[in-house]
């Protein structure tokens, strides 16, 4: 069973829904709706999942109806139809009483402009919801100073918000969620309002967060190279529709449409290929203290290549030759390749970023290599075969 | 459209001869008002009423009167007690401390200073507790039907309206009801000035909880919060300047309803004004207002920045 499953959830924005509810039912597009009914569909028929401890990324153009979306999983917003289900148990139905124990004890959530109550400080803001929830004075204290200590903002507790520059303000909004320990995190654009080096650090700081206290986590992003880099999974939606549910790779290989593919044209290719990807095996390579100088040559010969790396016979990389060298040492009568090769070579483990590759190759006069975290020889990367990748997926879209 | 309402405007008679025209029946070639449509008499139906209210609420009044009497005589009595320089010391001090501006302290010391000189001191504190008594039952009513206003739109939908007859009509009317509730007195002028002084302790509570942002009210919501949680931990909090501001004005309103309530028999500096106005004694009179004045720069001021500092 998952955590959170999402069934026909609708919402219909207006004081007489029942007619835009039937066209939605008919499948009728929203502004045909909107223009006979004078009610805006806000989210249409959306149905997927959400897994235990995922950080699944609703995105979507502004109006897309994100934020309605998240706003009926706590039913902030009433769902006009369909199910929310949290742990099985359905939300749409929940009197008054329960939905405000569920908001307290389920539900984290962090808001794009922040939301800290001015008049607390920092420490007085983590407490909020501990506080709602009746908890002692000095469990609270322990609980939120905990939170703010964990999002880096140990020492701070006495501050006001006004006083912060954004990123820390949101690093309060992240410890008010956190301090209450939720099964689930909502984050409607919880880093859209920051500053973009600013906000790839905060970006890092979840994923790290994640590490620690696997969450599972809904947030909502109209930015899809964020989405990318932290979910899990994808929901595209497009006019209140869900379009397409997938990993990352799914969306960028395989878009379910030309409205994702139009997103994923815009996605800033380089940092979303690694070396993993766009790596290809070696298939020529020498073996310390079984291939000689001569046998080095003849495989390069074969294989029209001009270096080769050698690997120990643990398959560890050890070092390169070069046809030159190898030439430059033959009269001398050297036997062993170990002589020969250089030592001083560049690897790359396979997560590094297409973006920080470029750099990387252009003063190298010879392939790139990607090894693994023992060190061993995952696969090479020559020039052309990055530029070609990103040619090549930069030109799909 | 607009054209014909132009016209209709520029074509109508005056105020002034509206009024002699409605007191006068009899004019040749005007129609009888009352031969066409008998006289709704309004006025016996709101004498009835208070008639009514007066007998039945006897018990009430009275009540009211023996507290809020006691409690006019006894602050009066205190304040009257102090030694004006002592009293004056601390209001200037605690201008300059509240405001940070030595110019406040200096002017109320000075101001304070010459009312005393011009034999006004009890007449001042008298006035004082007056304004004090007035603006404590003003406050004690209007912030609690203020949050009322703002949490419910039907309270509101009744408040409000109510809110702006009693702002629109003269301060003198209110005095009216209250002879015949308390008698000539004090408690009437008390009653009075409550009265007049109330909306704006109303109408700022229900603005400031109103004017709490959207996105904070959201985010309580989010966290589970009840209403009455939501009232004490984020709206109060967040409206208490605004409110502040409130209170300043039912203050400065129950000062500018002192000589009218002289009128009715409060004593204090508006009876010094009311019984100058009555002998033609310029010079009097205007000492008195002017010890008004200083008393209401020195109190708006420092409430002002009482106001600030709840902000900040
Ligand atoms: N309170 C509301 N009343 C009427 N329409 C609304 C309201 N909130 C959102 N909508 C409409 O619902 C649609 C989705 O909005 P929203 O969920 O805010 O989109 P997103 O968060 O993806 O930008 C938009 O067309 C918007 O105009
Ligand atoms: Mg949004």
């Amino acid at each position: 069973m998952a955590k959170i499953e999402i069934r026909n959830l609708t919402k219909i924005f207006g004081p007489a829904p029942d007619k835009a509810l039937a066209m939605v039912r008919e499948g009728k597009p929203k502004d045909e709706i909107y223009k006979r009914t004078k009610h805006a569909v806000g989210v249409n028929r959306a149905t997927f999942d959400v897994e235990e401890g995922e950080i699944v990324v609703v995105m979507g153009l502004s109006g897309s109806g994100k934020s309605t979306l998240v706003r009926c999983l706590n039913r902030l917003i009433e769902p006009t139809d369909g199910m929310v289900r949290i742990d099985g148990a359905d939300v749409t139905s929940l009197s008054v009483k329960d939905l405000r124990a569920l908001r307290q004890r389920t539900f984290g959530m962090v808001f794009q402009n922040f939301a800290l109550f001015p008049h607390r400080t920092v420490l007085e803001n983590a407490e909020y919801g501990l506080e709602v929830m009746g908890a002692s004075k000095a469990a609270r204290r322990d609980k939120a100073a905990e939170a703010l200590a964990r999002v880096g903002l140990g020492g701070w507790e006495a501050a006001r918000p006004g006083q912060l520059s954004g990123g820390m303000q949101q690093r309060v909004g992240l410890a008010r969620a956190l301090a209450l320990d939720p099964d689930i995190l909502l984050m409607d654009e919880a880093f859209s309002a920051l500053d973009p080096l600013i906000r790839r650090d905060m970006q890092d700081e979840l994923l790290r967060l994640q590490d620690d206290v696997r969450k599972t986590i809904v947030f909502i992003s109209h930015d899809l190279d964020e989405a990318l880099k932290i979910g899990d999974r994808i929901v595209l939606m497009r006019d209140g529709a869900v379009v397409q549910v997938g990993t990352p790779e799914d969306i960028l290989t395989s878009p379910a449409d030309d409205y994702v593919a139009r997103f994923v044209a815009d996605v800033d290719i380089a940092r979303v290929l690694t070396a993993g990807t766009v790596m290809k095996r070696s298939e020529a390579v020498a073996v310390l203290g079984v291939d000689g100088p001569r046998t080095a040559l003849r495989k390069m010969r074969n294989h029209a290549i001009a270096t080769l790396f050698v690997l120990d016979r643990n398959h560890k990389l050890v070092g390169l030759v070069t046809a030159d060298d190898i030439a430059d040492h033959m009269a001398g009568g050297v036997r062993d390749l170990a002589a020969i090769m250089r030592t001083d070579i560049t690897t790359v483990p396979p997560e590094t970023p297409a973006s920080e590759l470029i750099p990387l190759m252009a003063g190298l006069p010879h392939p790139l290599a990607v090894t693994d975290e023992r060190g061993r020889l995952a696969g090479v990367i020559v020039r052309g075969l990055l530029l070609g990748a990103l040619a090549e997926r930069g030109g799909n879209a | 459209m607009e054209v014909t309402n132009m016209t209709s405007v520029t074509s109508m008679p005056n105020q002034a001869s509206m009024a002699g025209w409605l007191n006068m029946p009899d004019m040749p070639g005007m129609p009888d008002m009352a031969a066409i449509f008998p006289r709704i008499p309004l006025g016996q139906w709101l004498e009835a009423a208070i008639e009514f209210l007066v007998t039945h609420l006897a018990p009430a009044t009275r009540a009211f009167s023996a507290v809020t009497e006691s409690g006019l005589n006894l602050l009066e009595a205190g304040l009257d007690a102090l030694p004006p320089a002592l009293v004056i010391a601390v209001v200037g001090l605690a201008a300059w401390r509240v405001t940070r501006k030595v110019g406040l302290g200096v002017f109320a010391v000075a101001g304070l200073a010459l009312v005393w000189n011009m034999g006004l001191w009890q007449a001042t504190m008298s006035t004082l507790a007056l304004v004090l008594v007035a603006t404590l039952l003003a406050v004690l009513v209007g912030i609690p039907l203020g949050i009322a206003a703002a949490m419910s739109d039907r309270a509101r939908a009744v408040v409000m309206p109510v809110l702006d007859v009693m702002q629109t009509m003269p301060a003198f009317v209110y005095l009216i009801p209250a002879i015949p509730f308390f008698g000539l007195g004090k408690v009437a002028a008390v009653f009075a000035t409550v009265i007049f002084a109330m909306p704006p302790a109303i109408r700022f509570t229900c603005l400031g909880i109103r004017q709490v942002p959207a996105e904070l009210v959201e985010c309580a919501e989010a966290f589970g919060t009840g209403r009455f949680q939501r009232l004490v931990k984020l709206e109060l909090p967040l409206a208490a300047p605004t409110m502040l501001a409130g209170v300043n004005q039912t203050v400065m309103l129950a000062l500018s309803m002192v000589v009218i309530a002289a009128m009715i028999g409060a004593r204090g500096l508006g009876g010094e004004v009311w019984k100058a106005i009555q002998r033609l004694e310029m010079g009097n009179g205007f000492e008195a207002g002017i010890g008004i004045v200083i008393v209401a720069i020195c109190l708006d001021r420092i409430l002002q920045h009482v106001g600030k500092r709840v902000g900040g």
